[in-house]
């Protein structure tokens, strides 16, 4: 087993789990929502994209990009017709709500593009590699790194800099005082789901163009999205990118020692940080 | 006037009635119809069986689990196990099936304890993935490909011979009906066992923790010990469930036997449907999901999207689903756990 490469390898692919990520921990931010059907959402966008590349004959970025203010769009109306009616101090009602959105996603998707296995084709860029001397790295696991951190740059702005984000922050800290401030909660928590589609969007494009995908395979999405925000400990997208490089981490190397046990090593990570930290490692103050 | 605390009424007292009545008629049912209709039976059982234990979980325990898939794998692979590996008998296996699952239960507990909340129902999923890829590696039970049970064990359980003598059956007739006996034992322990919970000190504990944590603490009620213990009864019942349903089927494998769509998926559905945090709900759920199952099944994904849709719905428009809507307009209620006081004239001196 080569170490460094076995390293390199994991953090980049951490860079795709911190994509996972990002959407659920700003909706699990901003309204204390767990959405189960986060995975399945990014398949949904995969397929979005998949389908604009073909019926426009475009290349996948630029379908991405279409495919974004739709995925909004779908957040947004998700938001306002169903989560927004069950969210409140019991946590049984959205939970139940947003799994039964994920059965209705997967077999959404089933009968419309069969359970056959896809990809988004990206062209020479798939097998392009930059040779470090010391270390080969492939071009797709490089931009989906870039991108992560992107990502999570340009949420941050939005977090900090914009009327917008701040009105995030306060619904997050405090509803009522909040809307006593002329903020509608239940507006601000439709933004927000619609900006972590965009996320997610983002995340199915390299979710899609990385590896195939069938309806079936959200869940184990939202698995790994989950870890990664765990082990960043709620506090920052920078600690979710830190869960996601553990996790990816742990995958390569268990994958280096026998390839069946790649998955298992990843949650395996993440129980023994669970152990160890329960709450994260970079938890926030309160809550 | 005196007065005492009561929690019966006057369909409880007819529900008792009806219920040692369907009990006699279920065990000498076998007599008069035929092996199909005890198969779908026993499906029927095992589904509200699972259903009652998620419902104790979820709808009084307060811990939305979607990992119970874990359990029911456990079991069953704990009886395959038993019965393959070590050649026992899987009908005294059973038991033992149960308690593995309940072993795993207790170290589960201690990490998706220590999430709070909605994470914990993604923590079981996630104890429910490693259980399911560990068990994947278990060569002697087949691994990821499953293995069935060896005819041989199935033909000398326990039992048969009894069963296929008394209703003059052949072996594989004899089996359904010891199955389904025991689907009917298991599911009668089941829910005799719940509303005995419920009805108990713990019960009240139980309720107390759920409706406001802070103020049962308040009280002195151990919401840490209520939770270990509802958790550790629903996974040794999951799981002795789990290896009773494979024990009919015969047959094992990973992605069956630890499906989150059978195991977690339609036992939610059923609890939600029928009505969440009532023994009665499951009930009417599993009568509901069974006539859906047979009439659309086939269809596939479109069943399944509608059972999605259906769900949704009910959760946005009735919680508390149709017991619940049932109860709101009669106050009908089987299985009363609500302490009521009630005058009694005080008797003469």
């Amino acid at each position: 087993m080569n170490w460094l490469d076995t390293i390199l390898q994991g953090i980049l692919l951490g860079g795709l789990y911190a994509l996972f990520a990002a959407g659920l921990a700003l909706v699990f931010g901003i309204m204390r929502l767990v959405n189960l059907a986060h995975g399945d959402l990014i398949v949904l966008g995969a397929y979005l994209v998949m389908y604009l590349v073909g019926a426009l004959g475009i290349n996948p970025v630029l379908a991405a990009l279409f495919a974004a203010p739709l995925m909004f769009a779908l957040g947004w109306a998700i938001q306002r017709l169903v989560l927004n009616r069950v969210l409140g101090p019991d946590i049984l009602p959205p939970l139940l709500v947003t799994f039964g959105l994920s059965i209705v996603i997967q077999n959404g998707l089933q009968m419309g593009f069969t359970a056959d296995s896809r990809r988004i084709s990206a062209g020479p860029l798939e097998t392009a590699s930059v040779d470090l001397g010391f270390v080969t790295l492939g071009v797709m696991p490089l931009l989906t790194f870039a991108s992560a951190i992107a990502v999570i740059l340009v949420l941050n702005w939005i977090f900090y800099h914009t009327a917008m984000g701040r009105a995030f922050r306060a619904t997050s800290d405090d509803p009522v005082t909040a809307s006593l401030m002329g903020i509608r909660p239940k507006a601000i928590f439709a933004q927000a789901t619609g900006l972590a589609m965009v996320v997610v969007t983002v995340a199915a494009l390299y979710l899609g163009m990385r590896a195939n995908f069938d309806p079936t395979i959200g869940p184990a999405r939202l698995i790994y999205a989950f870890e990664a925000v765990i082990i960043g400990g709620l506090g920052s997208l920078w600690g979710t990118l830190a869960g996601g490089i553990i996790i990816g981490v742990a995958q390569t190397f268990g994958a280096a020692v026998n390839p069946e046990w790649q998955i298992l090593s990843g949650h395996i990570a993440f129980l023994a940080v669970l152990l160890v930290r329960p709450r994260g490692l970079f938890p926030r103050a309160f809550d | 006037m005196t007065h005492t605390v009561t929690t019966r009424t006057r369909a409880s007292r007819l529900a008792t009635i009806a219920a040692v009545l369907l009990i006699a008629a279920g065990l000498a049912l076998p007599a008069f119809v035929d092996r199909s209709m005890i198969k779908d039976l026993f499906f029927i059982l095992t589904m509200l069986t699972l259903a009652q234990y998620w419902n104790l979980l979820a709808g009084y325990g307060g811990l939305v689990s979607v990992g119970q898939q874990a359990f029911v794998g456990l079991g069953a692979y704990g009886l395959f196990g038993a019965a393959i590996v070590w050649g026992m008998d899987p009908v005294l296996a059973l038991p033992l099936a149960g308690l593995f699952a309940l072993a795993v239960a207790i170290p589960t507990a201690f990490f998706a304890f220590r999430l709070a909340g909605a994470y914990f129902a993604i923590g079981t999923w996630v104890v429910a993935e490693v259980v399911r890829l560990s068990i994947a590696q278990w060569k002697a039970v087949g691994g990821g490909t499953g293995t069935s049970l060896p005819r041989s064990v199935q033909a000398d359980m326990t039992g048969t011979d009894f069963v296929g003598t008394l209703f003059g059956v052949r072996s594989a007739a004899a089996q359904d009906i010891l199955s389904y006996w025991l689907a009917l034992a298991l599911a009668v322990a089941t829910i005799g066992g719940i509303y005995l919970l419920l009805r108990s000190k713990a019960g009240l504990a139980l309720a107390a923790v759920r409706d406001n944590a802070e103020a049962a603490r308040a009280v002195g009620v151990d919401a840490g010990r209520m939770k270990w213990l509802v958790f550790l009864a629903a996974s040794f019942g999951t799981g002795l469930t789990g290896a009773l349903i494979y024990l009919q089927k015969g047959r094992i494998s990973p992605e069956a036997a630890f499906s989150v769509t059978d195991w977690t998926a339609y036992v939610i559905f059923i609890t939600v449907i029928g009505g969440i945090g009532t023994i009665e709900g499951p009930i009417i759920g599993i009568l509901v999901f069974f006539v859906l199952q047979t009439l659309f099944a086939d269809y596939g994904s479109t069943y399944l999207l509608a059972l999605g849709m259906i769900g949704i719905l009910v959760m946005l428009f009735a919680p508390r689903g149709i017991w619940g809507a049932i109860t709101d307009r009669t106050g009908l209620q089987f299985f009363p756990i609500r302490r009521r006081l009630q005058k009694t004239p005080r008797p003469e001196p």
